[in-house]
């Protein structure tokens, strides 16, 4: 694993950080915005500060990712193409695995894009797209799990059950304080929790981690990409 | 003909997360549940920019400047 892991190229590492980093870095921006959301109370530092930190690192989240994106399509072991940064499942390599990154990263976009004109948005419209960030977590983390070159590493494994464990403990905190009403958004919250570590540990122990995955995320990609 | 910026509280849409008041003190306190109330709704020159940063920390957009010319 380590031989092989040393003989890719520059960009191929830093592809590989920057997409690590990045999830830590999403995953820290989720946590933060749960927090805000859940109207948290911090000791230490004001709570306008908890706003800020989640605005500096969703902004640091996007440089990561541009990093990771353009380290990516730069490195010459895959040819893959620029219009594989924003169309998801297109990609002439492991599609599936690498569209759900993709798909995450429009998701982002669209929820940084529509922060910076949330003044003529109006808080509703902008809330309702804002929400897609809850979404955009899950996709990246299985992007990361489904086709990072990292994920058999122990270290990795337990930063990927680090962050999980960090939002899931959020959403149950946010859901623990939440009053009454909105039954139909808190038990769509509890499932999911539930429901993403659940299937995460499945995948993890009857993909990733089997021997020959790098063949079968490539014939997955086949099944599941319309028979490309 | 000069411009002030005044403050105002969209009082519909506040909730009382009370961040504005953390940003701008000098201008707005909180009342006992927490909701803002203006002390001076003028907001002078050195305090533009922390006025600015507390409209945009409203995570419900009900803090507002308006620019008045009188």
């Amino acid at each position: 694993m380590t031989t092989l892991a040393l003989t890719g190229s520059p960009l191929w590492y830093a592809s590989r950080a920057g997409g690590t980093l990045a999830l830590l870095l999403l995953t820290a921006t989720v946590v933060l915005g749960i927090a805000s959301g859940g109207r948290a109370r911090p000791r230490r530092i004001g709570r306008f500060e908890l706003g800020v930190l989640h605005r500096n690192l969703s902004l640091l989240t996007l440089v990561f990712l541009v990093v990771h994106v353009v380290t990516a399509v730069l490195d010459p072991f895959v040819h893959l193409g620029w219009a594989v940064s924003v169309v998801p499942f297109g990609a002439s390599y492991r599609p599936l695995w690498l569209g759900l990154g993709t798909a995450g990263l429009d998701l982002l976009l669209a929820v940084a894009v529509t922060s910076a004109l949330r003044r003529r948005l109006g808080v509703r419209r902008w809330k309702a797209v804002h929400w897609l960030a809850y979404a955009a977590w899950p996709l990246a983390l299985f992007h990361g799990v489904g086709t990072g070159t990292d994920t058999r590493l122990p270290l990795q494994l337990w930063l990927y059950a680090g962050c999980l464990g960090t939002v899931v403990a959020a959403v149950w905190w946010r859901l623990v304080k939440a009053g009454p009403g909105r039954v139909a958004g808190r038990l769509t919250a509890a499932v999911a929790t539930t429901a993403v570590p659940v299937v995460l540990t499945a995948f993890l122990a009857s993909g990733p981690l089997q021997p020959g995955w790098s063949q079968r995320a490539a014939s997955t990609a086949v099944l599941l990409g319309g028979g490309r | 003909m000069s411009r002030t910026r005044t403050l105002r509280v969209d009082r519909i849409a506040c909730t009382g997360q009370g961040l504005c008041a953390e940003l701008l003190p000098e201008l707005i306190d909180l009342d006992e549940w927490g909701y803002p109330v203006l002390k001076d709704t003028t907001v002078p020159d050195r305090l533009r920019a922390h006025a600015r940063r507390a409209v945009a920390a409203c995570p419900v957009l009900a803090l507002h400047t308006d620019d008045d010319r009188t």
